[in-house]
């Protein structure tokens, strides 16, 4: 079973997350953990002292952490971007897509299950911040090269 | 029509097989269903009242007659024998096996069909015009806008959890055929100096709080159409309320926030998105559009019908509409037959429906949100022939949008969200009014039946709307008049108290005697009812 | 009395507690007492159920009664195709939901 699951070269920020809130006033801090209410435009301003953002699912339900990580990502945030809490193995792809790239699941995943979700899907339809080829792309390459 | 390639082909396959293994995962005990139920509700598999359900897309109501014959094999080998057609132009099955679904969607896979995204927080099937593509007064063909939304939507990974369920509908016409603006999002396109692109919707819906969209938009160019929406998603799936579940549709953020600033915020998002490049080259919806071309139209056919046979000249005059194209028509086939539960269609009739398109409409057919089906490209000379063959299955029904014709979703006698059962009471209405001749004097006439809140039989939309509520454990009925899903969209307004169920028939059969008292030459039911207002028909209803 | 029901996880179809073991006959349905909830948690976790829940009904000489419209239209079938009931042969059936 895994109860941490990294797709980066670096090691694991180890730095423990602090609040959205506490973040804002605390001009050090180099790890940041927000909740599905959290704008996470409000950290672009400080991206480059940033290494570790861990998103929090308090349910697997709610949908927002997507938005905020491709957000980030979107921005050009490069470091570490882990969904934590309620992540569910069938979400990994997705996140993935969003820009996620590390996971620290409430219940372990099954290492098989990771395995085979990663490898199920060989085209997607959107271009998102992962940096794979969407199907149009890949339908038009003499339009889209570059 | 749409032809998959190897990438769609390859998608919904890898679909099948992830859907497979969580449904083995489920039955094995590694997922719970709480953990399952997300996952088996984007594949459209419901647990209805009596057994598990499932919904299979229809994208924007098209299918071709091997793919027809496809659903009445389902429902054939896996079902009962029959199965529903709905209110979002798809259909479903209400007998299904968990342990065959894997196999069912592999069935459905061999002719480039699926069932994902027809349930679940997602964005669902995208509808649109049934006539797309035939009509005279579209701008332009609604489906490969609809297609290159279908593919962008399906599995996006932002937007597999949103706050609610998301219904876009595209429509090319200035008539609106499709409700387009009860939807989450509504696209219309149209034309600005010679140039098409989409007039964007937003915050409509049915359900609890019905809302007729506003504009957000009067133009997206076509290079800026994925982008545009995928910022007003965006926006939705990040501030779209989530603590209350009748309050997470984005007809709700929308009017707690206001048009003006709802729309602020999603340029604002399409802005910063535009720079991404997510949007497809301009190629790619040519590419499309490819596969919508007009078929080879014969040119020089009759335009005159032979109306020689009293019973085949009425259902040309109420269930042919004009085609674009000389000698040509439209046929609309009613799965409304009188005291029939609508919508429902056997195996065999799905068959007889797919043998027609084949031989006569260009292999083509389509689905209505009024659940009725299409042959959009017959020979006027055909006319004949199509109707005789429809007869013989009970499908000949010459009542398209008369008092018969109605919309009822499953209601009780299938649903798990039911307060009412729904089909009960159009067949007593229907059976009321069996009178064809009644029923043509009355005209058009939309009455609609929802078995619950949730407004799948789109009851605020009826000029007649019918409501199922529970009250103390017996079933009631309240009625709402007023509301259209057309171009003139209205939401209905309540009468007061409810009615039983044959009460309710009666109240039916009394405000059509209003209308009738009241109407002048050339008035439908709704606009006697904008013009002379509620009092009238509550006076008889009440007084 | 307080019956048990539910549906049977890989076929879907509605069943009832029946004392040892599930039941596709709301007749052979037995009272739960105030062990209904246990009963439905152990029974779910053993997954020969999905979507257990309680009901009320009354106990007649036909077998349980369920208080709720839903839960008779549950236990026989859709009253709009008598064919597809539990009781296809018995055109009556559908006046015992009502
Ligand atoms: S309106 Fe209600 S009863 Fe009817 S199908 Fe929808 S959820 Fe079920």
């Amino acid at each position: 079973m895994v109860d941490f699951l990294s797709f980066r070269d670096d090691e694991p920020g180890q730095e423990p997350a602090v609040t959205f809130e506490a973040f804002a006033g605390q001009t050090n801090a180099t790890a940041v953990r927000i909740e599905p209410g959290d704008d996470a435009r409000a950290l672009l301003p400080s991206l480059d002292r940033i290494s570790l953002v861990e998103v929090n699912f308090p349910v697997f339900g709610d949908g927002r952490g997507y938005s905020a990580a491709r957000i980030l990502r979107e921005a050009g945030y490069t470091g570490e971007l882990r969904a934590v809490g309620d992540v569910l193995v069938d979400q990994i792809v997705a996140m993935r897509r969003c820009g996620f790239d590390s996971f620290r699941p409430d219940h372990p995943f099954d290492q098989t299950a990771v395995d085979a979700a990663l490898a199920r899907y060989a085209d997607v339809y959107q271009k998102t911040v992962d940096g794979r080829a969407p199907v149009w792309a890949k339908r038009h390459p003499e339009t889209t090269h570059g | 029509m749409y032809r998959y390639d190897q990438y769609d082909q390859s998608i919904v396959e890898a679909r099948v097989a992830e859907f497979r293994d969580q449904t083995a995962r489920r039955l094995s005990g590694a997922l719970t269903e709480d953990q399952f139920k997300p996952l088996r509700l984007t594949n459209g598999l419901y647990l209805q009242l009596h057994a598990y359900m499932l919904r299979v897309a229809i994208p924007y109501g098209t299918l071709s007659g091997r793919q027809m014959r496809m659903l009445a094999h389902i429902a054939r080998k896996y079902d009962r024998d029959y199965g529903h057609f709905t209110t979002r132009q798809n259909i479903q099955y209400n007998w299904i096996k968990l342990e065959d679904a894997p196999d069912i969607l592999a069935e459905l896979a061999t002719v480039e069909m699926h069932a994902i995204q027809t349930s679940g927080n997602c964005i669902r099937n995208i509808s649109s015009d049934q006539y797309a593509g035939v009509s005279a007064d579209e701008v332009a063909d609604p489906r490969p806008w609809a297609e290159l939304l279908r593919q962008w939507s399906s599995f996006h990974p932002e937007f597999s959890y949103l706050p609610r369920k998301f219904k876009i509908a595209v429509i090319a016409s200035p008539e609106d055929r499709a409700a387009m603006r009860l939807h989450d999002i509504g696209i219309e396109l149209v034309q600005r100096d010679g140039v098409v692109g989409a007039r964007v919707f937003a915050g409509g819906g049915m359900g609890r709080t019905p809302m007729v969209a506003p504009e957000i938009r009067d133009f997206v160019p076509e290079s800026d159409l994925i982008s545009y929406v995928e910022a007003a998603l965006r926006v939705y799936n990040r501030y779209g309320r989530r603590d209350n579940k009748y309050k997470a549709r984005i007809k709700i953020l929308v009017h707690e926030l206001g048009a003006d600033e709802y729309r602020r915020q999603v340029e604002e998002e399409f802005a910063a998105m535009k720079q991404l490049g997510l949007d497809p080259p301009t190629a790619e919806l040519d590419r499309i559009r490819g596969y919508f071309a007009d078929p080879a139209y014969e040119s020089g056919l009759p335009d005159s019908v032979d109306r020689s046979d009293p019973a085949f000249a009425l259902w040309i005059d109420q269930n042919v509409k004009a085609h674009k194209q000389p000698g040509y028509a439209i046929v609309n086939i009613s799965l409304k037959p009188a005291g029939g539960i609508p919508g429902d269609a056997s195996s065999a009739q799905i068959d007889l429906v797919a043998d027609l398109a084949e031989r006569y409409s260009m292999d083509e057919l389509r689905v209505t949100h009024a659940q009725n089906l299409v042959l959009p490209y017959v020979r006027k000379a055909d006319l004949f022939a199509i109707w005789q063959a429809l007869d013989d299955v009970g499908l000949a029904e010459a009542n398209l949008d008369l008092i018969s014709d109605i919309i009822a979703c499953p209601g009780l006698d299938y649903c798990s969200l039911a307060n009412a059962r729904s089909i009960t009471v159009a067949q007593k209405i229907a059976n009321r009014f069996a009178d064809p001749a009644r029923q043509r004097d009355l005209g058009e006439l939309k009455l609609k039946i929802s078995g619950c809140i949730n407004a799948c039989g789109h009851h605020h939309a009826g000029h007649i709307g019918i409501l199922g509520v529970d009250r103390k454990g017996v079933e009631n009925y309240q009625l709402s008049l007023g509301g259209s899903g057309a171009e003139d969209a209205s939401l209905g307004a309540i009468t007061g108290p409810g009615f039983d169920e044959n009460g309710i028939v009666d109240a039916v059969e009394k405000v059509t005697d209003i209308y009738v008292r009241e109407r002048t030459a050339g008035e439908r039911f709704l606009d006697t009812y904008r013009r002379i207002g509620m009092k009238p028909f509550k006076e008889a209803l009440y007084g | 009395m307080k019956i048990l029901t539910g549906n049977d996880l890989p076929t879907g179809d509605v069943i009832w507690w029946a004392g040892d073991g599930w039941s596709r006959q709301i007749a052979e349905a037995v009272d739960v007492g105030d062990m209904g909830d246990d009963l439905a948690r152990r029974e779910e976790a053993a997954r020969h159920v999905v979507g257990a829940y309680v009901i009320d009904a009354t106990p007649t000489d036909d077998g349980p009664r369920p208080a709720h419209i839903k839960d008779r239209i549950r236990a026989l079938g859709p009253t709009v195709r008598p064919d597809l009931t539990l009781k296809p042969a018995d055109p009556e059936a559908g006046q015992w939901v009502i």
